[in-house]
């Protein structure tokens, strides 16, 4: 590992007051989102063994886990209600479960299931729940121009909302990117940009990719306040989200924020990932968000029982999921040629 | 004869070995894409390039597909040869303009003036539940276009012979390789599409389709993964004492009609397999191909095999419902 890489994770900040019941929401809403993915980790290598074949197993397909990456959606939608829109991407659960998308009904469409948001057309990287106004893009970079048309739309009718578009560092070097922040700051739209940066898009590192260190500073070409997070620190996240939140929220237009995270997986299930650099792996375990955000909780005073209580009950609701996603039926077959125009039929 | 070597290889290892050999003789040929550098290719196409040429020949690009699209195309004109890379072939929205209005134009607005002479690889198909944004053909919406050429190998003899005719083509060419029959097993491969492929540079003539069965009772064509599932039918039919004869379209751009026109002569009947949307694709060119040259050549109505205008579903059965497969050839020949 370069001395470069070491310090992306070295420095820490402080933070502002946050209630304790804001914390434990932060804490707890991690937690689950780790072990909702650990869980489908399992489940997805079900029927993938000894030979690794993407297309078997109760959930085939791609598989993006988002683990380490918790503080980003943590520390961003602490802020949102169920009226304000996100836009995800195809590594999208973290977000999702933050966002409260309905966790039994999402892992039943990652399983394919009739019960699913989609009845299984969409799976893991086209989760739709309209209830808390949350979408997926698996191509990069387009959820943005959407977050955009929700802005305006609130914009135009008046009505209460922004909306949130995540993207990773690599989709910054996307037209959509630069079209989507330049229209969102000249129409003065509700809508805050986060980059999450994990430092790599597939096995291309961001500075392989991407002229300029910090994406924060590609604000400033649209006349926009610019952020960047350092440390993938859910208190900092959480600060200077809710600052670009409410401004968009009080009429004060865009934001771009840059949060530094990583991402403790491979892109997707079965990359060897060998393009890390020795001993990444190893460094990024040891600054796993979760246990460190719990070692804060405790010396705040919140006790180990508490603690224990929240992952008993994040635990149960793990369980409950994946035993309803489990326990559903497939739809028939033929559903697959339903759903393609808005009176649910389909033209030959 | 020649002293060459021949193994069997995946079409992901012929591809490889195309551009690896090509780059060898010729300087101007280089490699740009998303994960084609250390990673060598998500569909492992590039492996082994940049270990050879190093990063100022193979490029790893930023996810900028219209810049580095567009660069291919500008560099291409200048006297370059680039083979670039768009990942999937779902990604095209994001930068179709220096597809089809830059490549594929030049050549015309420029009264023969300028040649883009590029190679654009992408990887189509599905079957492995990769929903709708991962697991496209889209072979018509390229062959509509005028000015580049389409092509798609089902084998790895044809991969490495057509990469190689297409790296040398003065024109655009618009290499579509199937990711089900790659070679690659995470994806679950056709293990029909892995044949003995020389070790010597050769070239397979793009706009060329091939007989790779003959039969004198029903001509099925298809291309990629539809010549396998083709040949899968023909087997079963077989049994039933039925004879047919399968075509290998293997290029879309140019269109060999004359192929399938003799093939249905001989037959009297036909099925087009495709993979791609059925309405407006590859299935009804064929057809009117052969009904536009003389209708009484068929003996039945022609029918196609092909996936329904649905975007492509997640859920396995879903998804296997949609997808054209050998019972439903066989079920198309027993409605005709
Ligand atoms: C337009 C487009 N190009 C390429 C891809 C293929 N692709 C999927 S994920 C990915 C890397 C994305 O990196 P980043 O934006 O940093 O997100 P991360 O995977 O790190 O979360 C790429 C290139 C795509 N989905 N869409
Ligand atoms: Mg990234």
């Amino acid at each position: 590992m370069t001395k470069t890489q070491r310090n992306r994770f070295q420095k820490g900040q402080n933070t502002m007051l946050i209630s304790r019941e804001t914390k434990l929401w932060m804490y707890k809403t991690m937690l689950l989102s780790r072990r909702f993915e650990e869980t489908i980790e399992q489940i997805y290598l079900e029927g993938k063994t000894p030979a690794f074949n993407m297309a078997n197993g109760p959930i085939p397909g791609e598989m993006h886990l988002s683990n380490g990456q918790e503080p980003v959606a943590v520390g961003v939608c602490a802020h949102l209600n169920a009226e304000d829109i996100v836009t995800a991407t195809h590594r999208p659960h973290h977000q999702a479960i933050a966002k409260g998308v309905d966790l039994k009904r999402m892992t039943a469409e990652i399983f394919g299931k009739q019960t699913g948001l989609s009845g299984g057309r969409g799976g893991h990287m086209h989760i739709f729940d309209t209830n808390v106004n949350f979408g997926c893009s698996g191509i990069i970079a387009q959820g943005m121009g959407p977050a955009c048309g929700a802005a305006l739309s609130r914009k135009m009718q008046n009505k209460p909302g922004v909306a949130v578009s995540f993207i990773g560092e690599g989709a910054v070097n996307q037209g959509a990117f630069h079209e989507s922040l330049n229209l969102a700051a000249l129409w003065c739209l509700p809508v805050v940009f986060v980059v999450e940066d994990n430092a790599w898009g597939i096995s291309v590192s961001k500075q392989d990719s991407t002229a300029v260190a910090r994406n924060d500073v590609r604000a400033a070409a649209y006349d926009m306040p610019g952020h960047f997070v350092e440390n993938n620190d859910p208190l900092v996240i959480y600060k200077v989200a809710g600052d670009a939140i409410d401004r968009a929220r009080s009429g004060g237009g865009p934001s771009l924020i840059e949060i530094e995270t990583f991402r403790l997986a491979g892109h997707f299930m079965g990359d060897a990932e060998a393009y890390r650099p020795d001993g990444e792996k190893a460094f990024l375990e040891s600054k796993d968000p979760i246990p460190a955000f719990r070692k804060i909780l405790l010396a705040e005073g919140t006790t180990d029982v508490a603690l224990d209580h929240l992952k008993d009950q994040v635990e149960e609701q793990v369980s409950a999921a994946i035993a309803f996603a489990r326990e559903s039926a497939y739809a028939p077959a033929e559903d697959a040629l339903t759903q393609v125009f808005a009176q649910g039929e389909y033209h030959e | 004869m020649s002293n060459t070597k021949i193994r069997r290889l995946t079409i992901a290892r012929a591809m490889a070995e195309a551009i690896q050999q090509e780059m060898q003789s010729d300087p101007r040929v280089f490699v740009m894409g998303e994960d084609i550098g250390a990673l060598g290719g998500v569909f492992g196409n590039t492996r082994g390039l940049l270990e050879e040429f190093g990063r100022e020949r193979i490029r790893d690009t930023p996810i900028s597909e219209t810049a580095f699209i567009g660069a291919g195309v500008g560099a291409a004109q200048d006297g370059m040869r680039p083979v670039v890379e768009l990942m999937f072939v779902d990604f095209f929205g994001v930068c179709f303009d220096a597809i089809y209005n830059n490549m594929a134009k030049n050549n015309y607005f420029s009264g023969g003036n300028v040649k883009v002479p590029m190679v654009l690889m992408t990887s189509t198909g599905g079957g492995y539940s990769d929903a709708g944004q991962h697991s496209q053909c889209l072979y018509a919406t390229f062959a509509h276009l005028p000015g580049m050429k389409v092509v798609s190998p089902s084998n790895a003899y044809d991969a490495k012979g057509m990469m190689i005719a297409a790296i040398r083509d003065d024109s655009p060419v618009v290499f579509m390789y199937h990711k089900g029959l790659q070679g690659m097993g995470w994806l679950g491969t056709e293990a029909a599409a892995t044949v003995d492929t020389p070790e010597q540079p050769y070239q397979v003539e793009l706009g060329k389709a091939k007989i790779v069965r003959e039969g004198s009772d029903v001509t099925i064509v298809g291309l990629a993964m539809g010549v396998h599932n083709a040949l899968k039918a023909a087997d079963k039919l077989a049994e039933e004492g039925v004879n047919a004869e399968v075509v290998d379209l293997r290029s879309l751009v140019p269109l060999d009609r004359e192929t399938v026109i003799s093939s249905v002569k001989k037959t009297g009947r036909l099925i087009v397999v495709d993979e791609d949307y059925q309405s407006y694709g590859v299935s009804g060119e064929v057809i009117t191909s052969v009904v536009e040259h003389d209708y009484s050549l068929l003996r039945s109505g022609p029918k196609r095999v092909a996936y329904p205008d649905v975007p492509i579903p997640f859920a396995r059965h879903m998804e296997q419902f949609c997808l054209p497969n050998a019972d439903k050839i066989v079920a198309a020949f027993h409605a005709m």
